[in-house]
């Protein structure tokens, strides 16, 4: 162990970061694509139907959970076609340009008590700003494309970021206020006391808000006109293959496990066990607080899926009217809500 | 009032829970799924899939060269060219059935006057070459030898409604 310690002090600081993202970027990884699996299986089961269960290891099934990573590797192999009239330059940037924000925001995002690469105190700003910037690499595919149904996806994606966005930075106002604090480890810390301390319960509305302009903000269904596969194909993505194709894939997922992570920290009291303050909670003890994070991530993340699998897609005017005319009215009224609620001390969360 | 209660329900998202709520209930349910070349589903007496001609117990073709069958077929499939045998008896030369043309409505089988052209229950064939998709008669009479005992318990299950 000393020697571990040692050695580790003795690399280079920049090997020591580099090491620090992989151990973070490479599970993820691992964990979009068996969400990708998960999803097909879930929608499969909710349709009455198996989903994936050929593709296994060695010959043997294992419920199909060899699948994504054939996937994986088939489009790896697939050519990456540049169409004709599309920029090459932006073609090719847009989907690093979508894929970086998803990875980078994680750089912010506490595991546990302490456990976080980067520990600033404008967190939550960060993460605000880097989820906003997804939205770039979108628009850019789809207008690089040179491609009717590309620019159209694109457009209809800005506009609905643009009313979302505003709806989510309400609700995360709404968090930072409660808290006191940008720093997402001291937003976890504000929440300790028991189930009923998290944010969830006095931000109630706010946490719905975010959460349903999450899945908007990934384009995701019932919010995926950017995508439209039955009015325009497949939207911004139209004319992507291969590896291009599953970059903004891969960019998509990160960003769906983003903002369940999120919503897990910021509303659902991140590492802190759900037994706190009960008779339960010195037999749960042992739990290292990533598991309760986790837990609470795939809650998320299921819901995300059966959303999915259970909403039809919202029609273009509507996602415009919930946005501005439905999320932010209830967003700006709640924020006062909850600054009443902090200057008068309202129990038991903020005396 | 009748907007008063409106609002209330969309901003509570009543519906949306019971979309939910009904996909949930289905997700614990036994998917409907039958994992193919494992499982089969159950065919009916009544199955219309591969066409095949039949023989007596003696060994003699039942066709008779009527051209019932390639009168009634909708989809001008069959093919007949008849001519005496040498024992005076009538007989088909030639008989085709094109499956690319069948549309298997199973016309043919009812027509038949002596039950000589049938559907089985194959429906697991395909064509490799050019010209397979004519069943000629030789190939009509493999197929009726081969699954002879089901084509003729099918039958007999179904004589009552005949």
């Amino acid at each position: 162990m000393e020697a571990l310690i040692s050695l580790w002090e003795a690399l280079p600081v920049v090997v020591q970061i580099l090491l620090k993202i992989v151990v973070i970027v490479a599970p993820l990884m691992v964990l979009v694509a068996y969400y990708t699996y998960a999803e097909r299986k879930v929608i499969g089961h909710m349709q009455v139907r198996m989903g994936p269960n050929r593709v296994g290891f060695f010959g043997y099934r294992l419920l199909g959970l060899g699948q994504p990573i054939a996937d994986a590797v088939k489009l790896m192999f697939k050519e990456i076609i540049i169409p004709n009239g599309a920029n090459r330059l932006l073609f090719v940037i847009a989907p690093m340009l979508s894929i970086a924000p998803a990875l980078a925001a994680w750089a912010v995002f506490p595991f546990d008590s302490g456990l976080v690469l980067a520990d600033i105190n404008a967190g939550l700003l960060y993460i605000l700003a880097l989820t906003s910037l997804g939205v770039y690499g979108v628009i850019i595919a789809g207008w690089a494309s040179n491609s009717k149904y590309s620019l159209l996806g694109a457009m209809r994606s800005a506009a609905q970021i643009v009313a979302y966005e505003i709806a989510m930075g309400f609700a995360l106002v709404g968090v930072l206020v409660a808290a006191g604090s940008l720093n997402l480890g001291e937003i976890v810390e504000a929440q300790n006391g028991s189930l009923l301390h998290w944010f969830w319960l006095p931000l109630l509305p706010l946490f719905l808000v975010y959460f349903i302009s999450g899945v908007a903000e990934t384009n995701r269904a019932p919010f995926d006109v950017a995508e439209g596969e039955s009015e325009i194909v497949a939207g911004f993505h139209v004319e992507y293959s291969g590896m291009t194709f599953a970059v903004f894939f891969l960019a998509e997922y990160a960003n769906m496990i983003l903002i369940s992570a999120l919503s897990a920290l910021l509303f659902l009291g991140g590492w802190l066990s759900p037994f706190q303050g009960t008779f339960l909670e010195s037999w749960f003890a042992w739990v290292p607080g990533i598991v309760w994070l986790l837990a609470k991530t795939f809650v998320f993340m299921f819901l995300f899926l059966w959303f999915r699998a259970t909403f039809p897609r919202y029609r273009y005017d509507q996602i415009m009217r919930l946005g501005w005319k439905v999320f932010i009215p209830i967003t700006i009224v709640w924020i006062v809500v909850i600054g009443l609620m902090k200057v008068l001390h309202a129990p038991w969360w903020f005396d | 009032m009748k907007t008063v209660i409106n609002y209330i329900r969309s901003l509570f998202l009543f519906e949306l829970l019971k979309g939910l709520s009904l996909t949930g209930r289905y997700m614990v349910s036994r998917p409907f799924t039958l994992e193919y070349p494992e499982e089969k589903a159950p065919i009916s007496p009544r199955f219309r899939g591969l066409h095949a001609q039949r023989r007596y117990p003696n060994g003699e073709e039942r066709c008779i060269a009527c051209k019932l069958c390639e009168a009634t077929c909708p989809a001008l499939a069959i093919t007949i060219e008849a001519e005496p045998r040498e024992d005076g008896s009538r007989r088909t030369t030639r008989y085709d059935i094109d499956l690319f043309k069948c549309i298997f409505c199973g016309f043919c089988e009812e027509s038949c006057p002596v039950d000589a052209i049938v559907e089985t229950r194959v429906y697991e064939y395909c064509f490799e070459e050019r010209g397979e998709h004519v069943m000629t008669k030789d190939k009509l009479l493999a197929v009726g030898d081969k699954y002879e005992q089901q084509i003729a318990a099918d039958r007999a299950a179904q004589a009552s409604v005949r």
